[in-house]
């Protein structure tokens, strides 16, 4: 490896014991990852790849440290010192989310561990040890599908070991096993009044081959000591005081910079580069023609950036993209939509639609539509790698959501296999979806970077890259029709989603198996609570050539519009409060009893029957993997320029158990907040199959002054926890949407409301001046 | 073709005399030559104060200052706010839980700062109007708000 981590790579890690945590001399000192890791807090943190956790692999390793403290590999999971410290894998990325802290916390309860022992090892990539059973086994952290997916295991692996400890405690003093009980980090025995600490187990413990068969209480009985009390998040510390890492902090010795012009529209290859002007840029130290675009290698992120924008490219023109734009998209969509002979492949199929439908004494239809949108994550993308001199080996600096994917797409890039990449795993800053693609395009850039450089190099797109080059949620016409009975009952529900592929292209591994049910963009359409006995989801994805990915709350996001704004327009039709026409619709089952608790709840914290002067009321309710969640926004409109201003939302949530309270509350603030945007200003637009947007200039994120009031209530119930990372972001535009009818008598069917079109639609209402 | 420059400015107060291309903006200089990371590279255009700095004791982009102008001036970043992180917006930050990803967290607690000593005890309505310049992805703005005021009253 020419002049790289070679001391990176021999770098013994060892971690610290608590109440030790390491001292970082010399805060000048260049980056150098294998060195810099951070402890934070009761419950440390250790960034890195786990090398630290001895022999992991192998159950009852044990291995000596320096200062004579033993460490004793449990399982997998769990590494248990002599001097009492509990080191948990911890295998989700954190990108803000907080899994890193709630995941140990559910196995941490199961175990009985003292918290203020924990120490959290985020888990190296093993798809098979540590993968999220929701996604085949990948270690990939999408979907709000965490905690969800890993609950169960933890807790299971959490009694493991606690049985094993008290079954040594239990071998050590002669006693039965039925005997012993724990508490917070020991084994007590209480008729001789004898107690073990964990970590005093630890130096005689025989850890059995297979691991015990034991049972954990159902979540409803279960008693929880850490599960359902706020710990605090073991990353907060480090993000107030700029010691968080993340991947575009990483400096290894003898790095370069990349950047990168990449294609404009997917597929585009570079025909003709007039580089004079690139090369003339002090510092530049190279230009890598790619298949995608063409790269600039350079002394400092400056140069590189300089030298990209002085680049000159012609594209060749046959990839599919160009000539598209929103307007063409919803022309085609729109007409695909309606001509109901173009048959869709069935997401969400229950009864006879079409028998339902031709029953029906009325059907009525809506027709729904959005923008495409961008992840906008605070940290552009980037990555840093370091290939061999040979080409057959690599060490990546990475923030992903999928740690298994990643080493995947690396060791694809250049042709060997995966136990030759290194992966180094960072803290993310922002993914929201958009850094778990297949392809992990923006971490492919710096290994091929540094291929051709035969140096370390790290890629930072800047954000004018990370916009035009977006992967976006993507351009949706939904149409909905819905059969009625003559008493104005719903018995017939058919959702036609026309959209651009996204699972295709975003996953085609996934895709592959998913027999052309594009879950990404699907997702949403069905209607799990609302009792109407005859359903159909059909999705129309179509290769448009545009990047689209899974973006926070994916496809519901829209299709939750369409389905809430719709239910409001059917409701003003038959002449029947929102809130009791989504009441009575529900249906009666444990699952419509929850949603019913947090519509009504949510009415109640709105007074939602109050009328205020010069404001609407709307409100929305959503099934989300089965986390049930009700909002209400009260809003204003500016008449003159068109805008909407919301000056309050109201949000009750039902996620089961939640893990980490405040934390849920944390991630409804968030997605909230994220879902006021994508409603009300986010817009991207193709011209000609590219991006027109560039920045955050004319890309609009909600800012402090944007936000409403807001009031969240966690509702609690003793049920298995459904997931709470973008929940609220699918209620917010329907119940603006709503709101602004109830003040106006005027339907916005678009998203986002945009002033200009919130205008259009309040001066071609009837009775309008 | 520009060349590189010599300048001398204080990071933290201590002196730094560095060579760059002379539009080289701050931001660069801090993150790759003096490994301070801990302010943050969002938008490179002063639109999202991740890169949020004090310059001679005022908030400012270090996105947009560029080394040639910084001759003899002082620059303060999170690192040093406080010598052992025990500001009172640092605490506050803590306790109210602010940072989801933690990208922006610093370039907020810069401006943050800022405020509170041009304003010790700032109304709601003055910090969401100082704030605004600030982008938070996550959304943590509500608590980013708390923490300010808890900050104001625990200080």
């Amino acid at each position: 490896m020419p002049g790289t981590s070679d001391e990176v790579r021999g770098m013994k890690m060892v971690l610290r014991s608590a109440g030790a945590p390491e001292t970082r001399p010399g805060e000048q000192a260049a980056f150098d990852p294998g060195r810099r890791r951070f402890m934070v807090g009761a419950a440390g943190l250790t960034f890195g790849v786990a090398a630290g956790v001895p022999d992991f692999l192998g159950l009852g390793g044990r291995q000596a440290r320096a200062s004579g403290v033993q460490e004793v590999v449990l399982n997998p999971w769990v590494t248990l010192s002599t001097d009492g410290t509990v080191f948990i894998m911890s295998p989700a990325a954190e990108m803000g989310q907080g899994s890193l802290t709630a995941l140990p916390v559910i196995l941490a309860d199961e175990m009985d561990a003292d918290w203020a022992k924990v120490r959290i090892v985020p888990a190296p990539p093993r798809g098979k040890l540590y993968g999220n059973p929701l996604f085949g086994g990948e270690q990939y952290t999408a979907g709000s599908a965490t905690v969800r997916g890993y609950f169960d295991n933890l807790r299971r692996f959490g009694a493991q070991v606690r049985y094993v400890l008290m079954e040594n405690a239990a071998r050590h003093w002669n006693v039965p096993l039925a005997e012993l009980a724990t508490e917070p980090g020991a084994v007590v025995h209480a008729k001789s009044g004898r107690r073990l600490a964990y970590g005093e187990i630890a130096a005689f413990a025989k850890i059995p081959e297979r691991a015990p068969e034991v049972q954990v209480e159902p979540v409803a009985k279960a008693q929880f000591r850490l599960i359902g009390r706020d710990v605090g998040r073991i990353d907060v510390p480090s993000k107030v005081n700029g010691t968080a890492t993340y991947s575009i902090d990483v400096q290894v010795p003898g790095m370069l910079y990349g950047a990168i012009l990449r294609q404009p529209v997917e597929g585009a290859a570079p025909e003709r580069i007039e580089d004079a002007a690139a090369r003339a840029v002090e510092g530049v130290i190279g230009i890598v023609p790619l298949k995608y675009g063409v790269g600039v290698l350079a002394e400092t992120p400056w140069a590189a950036f300089k030298a990209k924008d002085a680049l000159k490219v012609t594209w060749s023109r046959s990839a599919r993209g160009w000539g598209f734009s929103n307007e063409k998209g919803f022309e085609q969509f729109a007409a695909i939509a309606r001509d109901l002979a173009k048959k869709g492949v069935a997401w969400d199929s229950k009864g006879d639609v079409a028998a339902a439908m031709a029953r029906a004494a009325t059907v009525v239809e809506g027709e729904y539509r959005a923008d495409y949108c961008y992840h906008a994550q605070m940290e552009p993308l980037n990555s840093v790698a370091a290939v061999s001199a040979k080409g057959d080996s690599v060490e990546v600096w990475v923030g992903t959501q999928s740690q298994t994917i990643t080493v995947a797409a690396v060791a694809q890039a250049l042709g060997i296999p995966e136990s030759r990449v290194k992966f180094h795993n960072f803290l993310l800053g922002g993914g929201f979806g958009r850094r778990g693609n297949r392809d992990v395009e923006f971490i492919v850039d710096s290994v091929l970077m540094s291929k051709a450089a035969g140096r370390p190099v790290k890629v930072i797109w800047t954000r004018e890259d990370d916009v035009k080059n977006g992967r976006f949620r993507p351009l949706y016409v939904n149409r909905i029709r819905a059969g009625l009975d003559a008493s104005g009952r719903i018995v017939a529900w058919h959702h036609r989603v026309v959209c651009d592929e996204v699972l295709a292209f975003m996953d085609p591994v996934r895709y592959k198996v998913s027999k052309g049910r594009d879950n990404i963009a699907m997702r949403g359409t069905e209607l799990p609570t609302y009792a109407i006995p005859d359903q159909l989801a059909e999705g129309l994805q179509q290769p448009t050539g545009m990047r689209t990915n899974p973006l926070r709350a994916i496809g519901v996001g829209q299709n939750s519009f369409a389905n809430e704004v719709f239910i409001d327009e059917l409701a003003a039709r038959q002449g029947v409060d929102p809130v009791e026409f989504r009441l009575r619709l529900l249906a009666n089952t444990p699952l419509g009893e929850r949603a019913r608790r947090v519509i009504e709840e949510v009415a109640r914290m709105a007074d939602w029957k109050r009328k205020r002067p010069g404001r609407g009321l709307g409100v929305a309710y959503l099934d989300y993997s089965g986390t049930q969640l009700a909002g209400i926004a009260e809003v204003s409109v500016d008449r003159a320029s068109g805008a909407i201003r919301v000056h309050r939302f109201w949000c009750a949530i039902d996620c089961g158990l939640a893990v980490q309270p405040d934390n849920v509350i944390a991630q409804t603030e968030s997605s909230i907040v994220y879902g006021l945007g994508l409603a009300l200003t986010e817009r991207i637009t193709i011209e000609d199959g590219q991006v027109r947007q560039s920045n955050f200039s004319d890309y609009h994120v909600p800012r402090m002054r944007d936000l409403p009031q807001l009031e969240i209530k966690l509702v609690p119930t003793r049920n298995p926890p459904t997931g709470a990372g973008q929940m609220g972001t699918p209620l917010v535009a329907p119940a603006i949407s709503n709101a602004v009818f109830q003040l106006t008598g005027v339907r916005l069917r678009q998203q986002p409301m945009l002033p200009e079109r919130v205008k259009l639609a309040l001066a071609a209402a009837p009775g309008s001046a | 073709m520009s060349q590189k420059i010599t300048t001398t400015l204080t990071v933290n107060g201590r002196r730094h005399t560095v060579t760059a291309l002379p539009d080289t903006p701050l931001l660069w200089i801090l993150r790759e030559e003096l490994k301070l990371t801990g302010t943050k590279f969002g938008c490179g255009v002063g639109q999202c104060g991740a890169c949020t700095v004090h310059i001679d004791g005022r908030p400012n982009y270090a996105c947009l200052n560029k080394i040639a102008d910084l001759e003899g001036r002082s620059v303060t970043t999170i690192e040093g706010l406080s010598p052992d992180g025990s500001h009172p917006l640092q605490r506050a930050w803590i306790a109210e839980q602010v940072p989801q990803c933690g990208y922006c967290q610093s370039g907020q607690i810069m401006r943050a700062a800022a405020l509170l000593r041009e304003k010790p005890r700032p109304t709601r309505a003055e910090i969401v109007e100082y704030m605004s310049p600030n982008i938070c992805r996550c959304g943590t703005y509500y608590r980013i708000v708390r923490a300010i005021e808890r900050a104001a009253r625990e200080a």
